[in-house]
């Protein structure tokens, strides 16, 4: 188990077993949110950049609370302000430059910008953001960001001999981010690598990036790896030498298909499981949710197991998303009571050969 | 003296009003893209984008002018993904890159549908002259699709249904066959030499010039050998993918009269200058002892990776490289 992790246990949490609960990030965004961003890009309306601002701020916070309710133990305000993965963080990175929409598939576009020259850190990227939210939140703010290795490989590279000499530049100024979130008091970070799911090869060059963005930065500060949607035998065992205290899995999606990759006995980081679907528009009954966590069991131990969805939830219609997190939770709650009353055998591979079923 | 011909694969990114207006008009799910039997609001926008895509090509002066594809939502799996015979399932990754098209399932017999030949009498009533075709090679579009009609022939049904889409094309000057399958998915033994075969069906049944262009990298010796068995006018090689392993190849098995050399990459928004498309022509001419009839200077990838301002400046950049006086590589 990662020492990190009992920061995050709420001080009236009634069981002895603690399984943390979080999510990935993205929430949906109110439909007024939608309205008053199209209202501002519009020159024929008075919405101003405060009016924005202020639009936001009102988003995060209810999103924010909108996750209290649910009742997860690390919570993240939906990445209201954030339009786009890789956009969000171009804009702030000096180097990048903007030409316009390319196609991912159907009608379906992103603005996937420009390395022209040297990155470099220009004002901090999700500081603000962060204050804002840990302001409003009374359970600990969890932070998200977008990993080098995807800022690297989901953006033209005009400037860099290569993409792994940008990816580490990159992860430099993830590191000077990281530094920053924690002097205002982030304790949980975050990095989102889907990129690696697409070229599972490089991943040594993941595990470097790692290295760089985790420098100098003290043990308390638990980071996650989340990598979604790939064959995760290509990146297994290795990503047990990468220097995280959570690696974060969609299996979910798969019916737990692949959940033996993991089950060796050697899985050296806390497994953050995937146990609600991000892609089906249907609520998932606690039962079946509870089902989904012992899955965790066979990998790991309890202590070493988080709870979250696979994804993030931002596609989903908004009530849809709660249910699914409300559901999580109280799944995850009724599983730690069981462990607590010795009622779930834990066939985790460390100890023993989990139940072939 | 080799004729400089400069052109692209093809498949142009949409303008970016149309990006907007077909998103409105068609939808962003996979429900919603193209079925080959559009309604007269769609059509019409896909006119109006196709005579800004000539105009593009014709005013940077390209040799050839395709009739930029703008309307192949699913890329090279389009001609199958419009057709009666073929059902769309989910969304699969189109090679290594950060872009998906529609699963098209053969079922049935694979007809003779007349959807990209309709796209190219549009396109032939908008160019003086140079008319390219472009199509995906028989292997890619096998290998892009799944099939559940034909079993061990299906390669073959493909070509004979290529074949039957090039027949009913209006006069054309060259025919482009794009086959990245061929780099990223090389044939095992024995479908080399059926993958080579399926391009002469393809290539019979047109009188233009026939360029079979691999794209992402080089191919493996093996599969070049066959390929240099194929009747067709000019092998394309991705100089810009993997440069080597390409000139290894010309070297070493020969090449086709003519060749079709990707010197401008369609996955990197830096531009090249006309200079540097001269050079890497030169760079390969020189490492080559025969003189080549034709030359084709061409993008390595389709351009619709690129936003349009890029493609644009890139089908510039070729074209202004066939104007300039001779360079020393």
């Amino acid at each position: 188990m990662t020492e990190n992790r009992e920061q995050f246990r709420p001080a009236d949490h009634p069981t002895d077993h603690f399984l943390l609960t979080t999510v990935v990030g993205s929430y949906p965004k109110p439909k007024w949110l939608n309205r008053a961003e199209d209202i501002h890009a519009d020159e024929e309306y008075d919405f101003t950049d405060e009016h924005l601002h202020e639009a936001h701020d009102d988003a995060a916070r209810v999103i924010t609370n909108e996750h209290e309710r649910a009742g997860l133990d690390a919570v993240v305000d939906g990445e209201m302000r954030r339009n786009e993965m890789v956009e969000f963080f171009a804009h702030r990175i000096d180097g990048y430059e903007f030409n316009g929409p390319v196609k991912v598939w159907g009608h379906n576009y992103f603005d996937k910008p420009s390395v022209v020259d040297e990155v470099a850190y220009d004002e901090p990227w999700l500081v603000d953001e962060f204050e804002f939210t840990t302001g409003v939140a009374d359970r600990p703010v969890k932070v998200p960001i977008t990993g080098p290795y995807t800022l690297a490989n989901w953006s033209f590279n005009e400037a860099y001999e290569d993409e792994e000499a940008l990816a580490y530049d990159l992860a430099d100024l993830v590191n000077e981010e990281v530094e920053k979130l924690v002097e205002a008091g982030a304790r949980y970070i975050q990095i989102d690598e889907p990129a690696l799911a697409t070229t599972p090869d490089d991943h040594a060059i993941v595990g470097e990036c790692l290295e760089h963005i985790v420098d100098g930065i003290d043990d308390d500060v638990r980071i996650g790896l989340h990598v979604c949607y790939g064959d995760y035998s290509r990146v297994y065992p290795e990503i047990n030498e990468f220097p995280i205290d959570e690696f974060d899995v969609e299996l979910c999606n798969g019916d737990y298909e692949q959940i033996e990759v993991f089950a060796d006995g050697e899985f050296e980081p806390d497994l953050a499981l995937g146990v609600v679907d991000a892609h089906t528009a249907e609520v998932e009954p606690v039962e079946e949710i509870k089902e989904n966590i012992k899955r965790g069991f066979e990998v790991v131990p309890p202590e070493k197991l988080t709870v979250s969805p696979d994804c993030g939830l931002k596609l989903l219609p908004r009530e849809i998303a709660y249910g699914k997190m409300e559901n999580m939770v109280k799944a995850t709650r009724e599983i730690e009571a069981e462990l607590d009353a010795g009622e779930i055998e834990i066939g985790y591979a460390g100890t023993a050969a989990p139940a072939d079923d | 003296m080799t004729e400089l011909v400069a052109t692209t694969p093809g498949l142009f990114p949409l303008p970016d009003w149309a990006k907007e207006e077909l998103s409105d008009l068609k939808g962003h799910q996979k429900s919603d893209l193209v079925s080959g039997d559009e309604g007269a609001a769609i059509a019409d926008a896909y006119d109006q984008v196709r005579t800004e895509l000539v105009e593009t090509q014709t005013d940077a002066g390209l040799d050839r002018v395709t009739e930029g594809q703008g309307r192949w939502d699913d890329m090279l799996a389009h001609p199958l993904a419009v057709h009666d015979a073929v059902e769309t399932r989910g969304i699969v990754r189109y090679y290594d890159n950060n872009n998906f098209y529609r699963e098209p399932v053969v079922t049935g017999d694979l007809t003779p549908s007349g959807d990209v030949a309709a796209e190219l009498d549009a396109a032939a009533a908008l160019v003086d002259g140079g008319l390219q075709t472009t199509l995906p090679g028989p292997y890619t579009l096998s290998d892009l699709a799944t099939d559940e009609h034909y079993g061990d022939e299906f390669l073959e049904a493909v070509a004979e249904f290529l074949a039957a889409e090039v027949d009913a094309f209006p006069d054309h000057e060259t025919l482009f066959l794009l086959e990245p399958s061929l780099v990223e998915t090389a044939p095992a033994n024995g479908v080399d030499e059926r993958a080579s075969a399926a391009l002469d069906t393809v290539a019979a049944a047109t009188d233009a010039e026939v360029v079979v262009q691999p794209v992402y990298g080089a191919v493996e010796e093996k599969t070049y050998a066959h390929l240099m068995d194929a009747d067709v006018d000019a092998i394309g090689f991705d100089l810009v993918a993997d440069h080597e392993q390409n000139v290894y190849n010309a070297q070493e098995y020969g090449t086709t009269d003519s060749v079709s050399l990707g010197v401008v990459d369609g996955q990197n928004t830096l531009v090249e200058s006309p200079e540097t498309v001269r050079e890497r022509f030169a760079w390969f001419d020189g490492q080559i002892a025969a003189e080549f009839d034709t030359a084709y200077l061409t993008a390595n990838t389709e351009l619709f990776y690129l936003p349009v301002n890029k493609a644009t400046a890139k089908v510039e950049a070729l074209a202004a490289a066939t104007e300039l006086e001779e360079v020393e590589a």
